[in-house]
């Protein structure tokens, strides 16, 4: 019997907000190094919100947005989906590269410094996640795909679906000087996965 | 300019001509087009799973290319819609995402669009047009007017099917 995100109490959407809550502290340090500079963040929101509500927090299923996925195997199976809006996108880049660009457009470059980017952060997530849980947990290569962000948003919203009909994101915001790079991180644990996360946790 | 009436997802919605049915950004999922060709009725439903029958919360008919096909006639018929001249038209089903081993869950787009077939095969209505697959995004507009269905993207164009 799996459990699905319509069924989650208050105590075990706190110990979901920790999770975020400190991978995100992980990945900024992470992010920090790699580019020598200072990160900080706010503290991340987790939202669980209904199938239709989800593509505006990026501002509507139109907006061009990027997506990089990963699937998760080990004691868990799931999925991660890190979304950005193209402009945190870009902001992300310049920072990562040291370079001005004010275009709008991303390149290959961009795009494979994005894809890093989603490395260590995910790695940061799940190492995170593995040190409390004490679960296995191996993560694959990323997929970066660039699209309406409905599109986009289909993939992690379908994952959902198969048990309840909401989603879970946890909302990151980078703070690099004057550059916000606001991301959206998606974890979704297989139907069964979810029990095992949650008791693992001590919470089920 | 007549108002977009939107489906999001997991949604459905009907229109009587000369009304225009829209979704925004369809990905893996599957938009639906019902037209009576006779009457102009028409209608949308935009799915994300290929069954009802493996999954336990199913109480949403617009969730699932099955339920969410027959439910869509259901209101149609409802509306003064002729079940013998509906035809249907479908876009969608796109893979966002590129994996070398090509799981279930990944080729779901593909799932969607097969079963989306299926079943209005068995219904009985014809399929007369789609632009499905790939792995780009879709906004789509049903116009009841006419009963195109225009598809726009994010750099592979725009088209009427």
């Amino acid at each position: 019997m799996g459990i699905s995100l319509d069924d989650l109490n208050s105590l075990q959407i706190d110990v979901m907000r920790e999770i975020g809550n400190i991978g995100a502290g992980n990945a900024a340090t992470a992010l920090s190094k790699m580019i020598s500079k200072r990160i900080d963040m706010d503290v991340p929101k987790v939202n669980i919100l209904e199938f239709r509500n989800v593509a505006e927090l990026v501002g509507g299923p139109e907006v061009e947005v990027i997506g990089i996925y990963f699937k998760v195997t080990g004691d868990i199976d799931g999925s991660i989906m890190f979304l950005m809006e193209k402009k945190s996108a870009k902001m992300l880049t310049n920072l990562l590269m040291s370079k001005i660009d004010e275009g709008e457009s991303l390149d290959d470059m961009d795009f494979s410094a994005l894809q890093e980017v989603g490395n260590i952060l995910s790695g940061s997530y799940l190492s995170s996640l593995s040190a409390l849980t004490g679960l296995k947990l191996v993560v694959s290569v990323p997929s970066l795909a660039m699209d309406m962000a409905g599109a986009i948003l289909s993939v992690p919203v379908i994952l959902f679906g198969q048990v309840g009909d909401k989603v879970m994101l946890i909302e990151t915001d980078f703070i690099e000087g004057t550059n916000h790079v606001k991301g959206n991180f998606f974890l979704i644990p297989d139907e069964d996965s979810f029990e095992i996360l949650l008791k693992s946790l001590g919470v089920v | 300019m007549t108002d977009l009436i939107k489906v999001g997802m997991a949604d459905m919605n009907t229109t009587n001509c000369p009304g225009v049915l829209t979704t925004l950004g369809l990905g893996s999922c599957v938009g639906i087009c019902l037209y009576d060709t006779s009457t102009k009725i028409s209608g949308m439903v935009h799915i994300m799973l290929p069954s009802s029958a493996q999954i336990k919360n199913n109480s949403n008919l617009a969730k699932f290319a099955d339920t969410g096909i027959a439910k869509l006639i259901e209101d149609m018929v409802r509306m003064g819609a002729k079940r013998s001249k509906l035809v249907s038209k479908i876009a969608g089903g796109s893979q966002m995402f590129n994996f070398n081993d090509a799981s279930d869950i990944m080729r779901i787009g593909t799932r969607n669009v097969t079963a989306t077939k299926e079943t209005l095969k068995q219904l009985n209505i014809p399929l007369v047009a789609e632009d499905t697959g790939g792995n780009y995004g879709r906004t789509i507009e049903l116009y009841s007017e006419t009963g195109i269905l225009l598809i726009k993207t994010i750099g592979y164009g725009m088209k009427q099917i």
